[in-house]
């Protein structure tokens, strides 16, 4: 049965009636699958959840062990009956835990990608490509005008501001999970060894990373050091929100360093007030939608949250059949 | 051209004033002439022609880059330049790219001296041998539309800072009053300001003098206005001028510098050195007749004139039908008669008064005024006032007037010298009240620049038949939270969508503020507004109960 008859999408979120379950739901609902474990899409408060034993782990950390009443969790590749359907998960690439999930149906099956990427990353396995007939992409960086650079070469841009200001304490904004441990995971690739040092907001994912074989090396929280001052030529990773906050005023001459996709739109560096963008990206850009969607191959092309209007135009001229579903809720600056 | 765009890359980026200043003087330091004058050319936006035209940008992109996708990303960044600069792509058929990028002298010379056809394909050539931000740099050089938060003023600061480096003894005065005089790429200021050469000189030259700016009034200070120490003038609603009449030519600026000659040859070309010599201040106002016995105009000396026609100062919409008309027919002219208003004097026959106070440089010009024959230029005269009451009364009595051609009061110190630049407690513009309605908001689109991205521009209706007819646009006016309130709000209420406008929920009430309304046959409600802007969001207030349009027509 094609899925236009067993997807509907309303203020909540995505539901599938054959699973009797919605996607990264908005609000509380009784059985939730999650696709990774980002705060937008992995809420509180739903009874059943289906996710990956890391995206339940994450849940775990950010909302407490009773974090929902019953959760179920599903291996990569591990099949599951739920309700009239089958569901199983595949690696998303996107972070940690990350995964699409494959919903097989009455002769179909439909493929809800969740956010992912494909530039390599070693912190989590490679997105999978799996032939369906519909196949449900985000669209973040919808736009062309979004190429994501090798992170080895922001990195290293980062890493020349280091050497040539060099007692200025270099902060980055990274989100809490997945930005902030691939940033580090880069550093030490490009020979970066020393200490470096974490707002607090970051230590818990992080250690949960390294709990999960992701080697990250000497990571010390800002708070355990008596003078600040010390600082003077390090590199501290925050989240963006502390970028401008109080908390960031006590470190030595601070140079402001913003790691998002977003880095690379002029005004968004400028909003931010970020001197040093680095442009850095958990999601596909451009080229990377579209390679994925010729992998796939899908018979038929449904874009979520981002610029659907653009990725959609795109799909039609490459011949797919493509539409916009319309999803509420989801942040944009999530990246 | 790397280090030219390495430096504007940096500078936008860089948020403090010390850092900013220390990176144009590295590349001064650094860069060899003529590359560095053409730098400095670009930063203060004194180069005189355009390398291309935005359209021949916009056609190379849409040649290379599906149309809807160009519109969606354009509508995404809200730059035009940046959204080239990542789009672009090298096409089969395109010339061959360069191993190395030229000088900027000589892609300023290129483009100066090429043929349309020729700069196209230099183009071309340039934009696939650069990478992205080096193309954000030369598309914006190329139209003149560097923006990189260094004002003409900052830099000329950095310039007197440079030259202090290297140890010559120049202020940002010295570098005002030659700025002026000298034309890109600044071989010979840069000479001067490394001590290597004698300061240009720029007497003779009919050349602008930067202004003096005055800072709004705040309500602390008001208590602080006494009579003894201050003029108070009518601030009147036309554009700031300075007339510039030497033995070398004669010419009429706007604020800006721009010379505005061209568009009022009824002016200009009536003044000999005979009657007037020298650098005025003053205002550039359109003018009515009015009957011989009507009361004069309170705070203007009117001109002595032979054939008694007397004059009052028109609206500002007048004024705008003779804006930037490069060659105004004699209808037009006639049609709408424009003057000046003089307020202040930076020299006169051959004297510098800018050392002078204003109380001096004031009675200099009513001195001269009163032997000047032309009919078209009037005297600003000092208003009557004794304490802080009575100039409550004359900006109450500013907001008053029907016909509006007074926007408050300028209270300017009497001892005060002509310093160009918005000097600390000298001159205060006093505006009157603005005039307030309450309007729904309709439709919103994204802003450009620092606002990219955010919905920041507002059409709001008011109400007739109970429709609402859109009435007006704003941008301004709201604060940096209140914009991400109303950016959410607009995300969340969109009702429908036009390319890049989104229709809302007829739901919201802004209260804008405007300085005055005129009757329009471009809008269909037969309104426009000047200067609208949002004064408060009254998230409070029903919409229905909003204005009707017939409020707003009876404001005209």
């Amino acid at each position: 049965m094609h899925p236009e008859k067993w997807i509907k999408t309303d203020k909540t979120g995505l539901y599938c009636r054959a699973l009797d379950a919605y996607i990264d739901p908005m609000h509380p609902v009784k059985r939730a699958i999650i696709t990774h474990g980002h705060a937008d899409h992995a809420r509180p408060g739903h009874s059943e959840v289906y996710a990956t034993p890391q995206t339940l782990g994450i849940m775990r950390i950010r909302y407490g062990d009773d974090f929902c009443e019953k959760p179920i969790p599903m291996e990569y590749g591990q099949t599951r009956s739920i309700h009239k359907a089958q569901l199983h998960m595949v690696p998303a690439g996107h972070i940690l835990g990350s995964a699409q999930a494959v919903i097989d149906y009455k002769d179909y099956r439909l493929i809800l990608a969740g956010d992912y990427k494909r530039h390599p990353d070693p912190s989590c396995p490679p997105f999978e490509v799996t032939p369906c007939d519909v196949f449900v992409t985000e669209a973040t960086f919808g736009l062309p005008v979004f190429r994501h650079p090798p992170i080895n070469q922001q990195i290293q841009k980062l890493l020349d501001s280091m050497a040539l200001f060099e007692n200025r304490c270099h902060l980055v904004g990274a989100y809490a999970l997945g930005k902030c441990q691939r940033v580090i995971l880069a550093l030490r690739a490009l020979g970066y060894n020393k200490p470096i040092y974490l707002h607090g907001a970051l230590l818990r994912l992080c250690e949960f990373y390294q709990e999960n074989g992701v080697e990250l090396g000497e990571l010390i929280p800002v708070s355990e050091l008596d003078n600040p001052k010390v600082l003077a030529g390090e590199l501290v990773i925050a989240p963006p929100s502390a970028l401008n906050d109080r908390w960031s005023r006590k470190l030595p001459e601070v140079m402001t360093a913003m790691a998002s996709g977003w880095m690379q739109i002029r005004a968004r560096s400028k909003q931010r007030r970020a001197e040093l963008p680095l442009i850095i990206s958990d999601h596909c850009d451009w080229s990377e939608l579209i390679q994925t969607i010729k992998e796939v191959n899908p018979r038929e092309l449904w874009v979520t949250h981002g610029r659907e209007q653009a990725l959609v135009h795109q799909a039609q001229k490459m011949g797919y059949k493509a539409k916009a579903l319309s999803l509420v809720g989801y942040e944009e600056d999530e990246d | 051209m790397e280090a030219f765009a390495e430096l504007v890359d940096k500078l936008y980026f860089t948020s403090s004033n010390l850092a900013k200043s220390a990176l144009i003087k590295q590349y001064l330091s650094q860069t060899p002439d003529p590359d560095r004058g053409w730098a400095i050319a670009a930063i203060a936006g004194t180069l005189s022609f355009d390398f291309f035209k935005r359209k021949l940008i916009k056609d190379l992109i849409t040649e290379r880059v599906d149309p809807v996708l160009f519109d969606l990303s354009y509508d995404y960044v809200g730059e035009m330049s940046e959204t080239v600069s990542h789009l672009w792509q090298a096409q089969a058929d395109d010339p061959p790219g360069m191993k190395v990028l030229p000088s900027l002298a000589e892609v300023v010379n290129t483009f100066a001296n090429g043929k349309r056809a020729e700069n196209r394909n230099y183009l071309i050539t340039l934009l696939n041998s650069m990478s992205a931000p080096q193309r954000w740099a030369l598309l914006k050089l190329g139209t003149r539309g560097l923006r990189i938060g260094v004002s003409a003023r900052f830099l000329k600061k950095t310039l007197a800072e440079y030259a202090q480096d290297c140890g010559s003894d120049i202020s940002i005065e010295d570098v005002e009053r030659i700025w002026h005089g000298v034309a890109p790429p600044y071989k010979a200021l840069l000479a001067y300001l490394e001590g290597k050469a004698e300061a240009p000189d720029v007497s003779e030259s009919v050349t602008f003098q930067p202004l003096m700016l005055s800072h709004p009034l705040s309500d602390d200070e008001l208590q602080s206005i006494r009579a003894s120490d201050f003029q108070a003038e009518w601030k009147f609603d036309g554009i700031r001028v300075q007339l510039v009449v030497t033995s070398a030519g004669k010419a009429l600026f706007s604020r800006t510098g721009d010379d505005i000659s061209h568009s009022f040859p009824d002016i200009i070309d009536e003044l000999e050195t005979q009657h007037i010599y020298g650098v005025f201040d003053g205002e550039l106002v359109a003018l009515n007749p009015r009957v011989t016995d009507a009361h004069e105009i309170k705070g203007v000396l009117e001109a002595k004139n032979d054939n008694q026609t007397h004059y009052e100062i028109a609206s500002f919409n007048q004024l705008q039908q003779r804006l930037n008309k490069k060659k105004p027919g004699n209808k037009l002219i006639s049609n709408y008669p424009c003057g000046l208003i003089l307020y202040d004097v930076l020299s006169l026959e051959g004297k510098d008064l800018r050392e002078n106070t204003l109380v001096e440089r004031s009675k200099a010009l009513a001195n001269w005024f009163k032997t000047q024959p032309y009919h078209f230029i009037h005297l600003s005269r000092p208003l009557d006032f004794t304490d802080t009451h009575s100039l409550i009364s004359l900006r109450e009595e500013a907001t008053q007037l029907e016909q509006g051609y007074i926007e408050g009061l300028m209270l300017k110190r009497k001892d005060a010298v002509y310093v160009s630049g918005r000097p600390k407690g000298k001159w205060f513009k006093w505006k009157r009240d603005p005039r307030l309605i309450d309007a729904v908001m309709m439709y919103a689109q994204r802003g450009h620049g620092k606002r990219s991205s955010f919905y920041s521009d507002y059409t709001f209706g008011c109400w007739q038949d109970g429709k609402l007819l859109p009435v007006g646009k704003a941008y301004s006016g709201f604060t940096d939270d209140e914009l991400k309130q109303l950016d959410r709000w607009v995300r969340q209420n969109t009702i429908g969508r036009f390319g890049p406008v989104k229709e809302v929920e007829k739901a919201l009430v802004l209260e804008v503020a405007f300085d005055s309304v005129h009757p329009s046959n471009r809008h269909k409600s037969g309104v426009a507004m000047r200067f609208p802007r949002i004064h408060r969001i009254r998230w409070d207030k029903p919409a229905n109960e909003a204005d009707h349009l017939t409020t707003l027509q009876a404001m005209i």
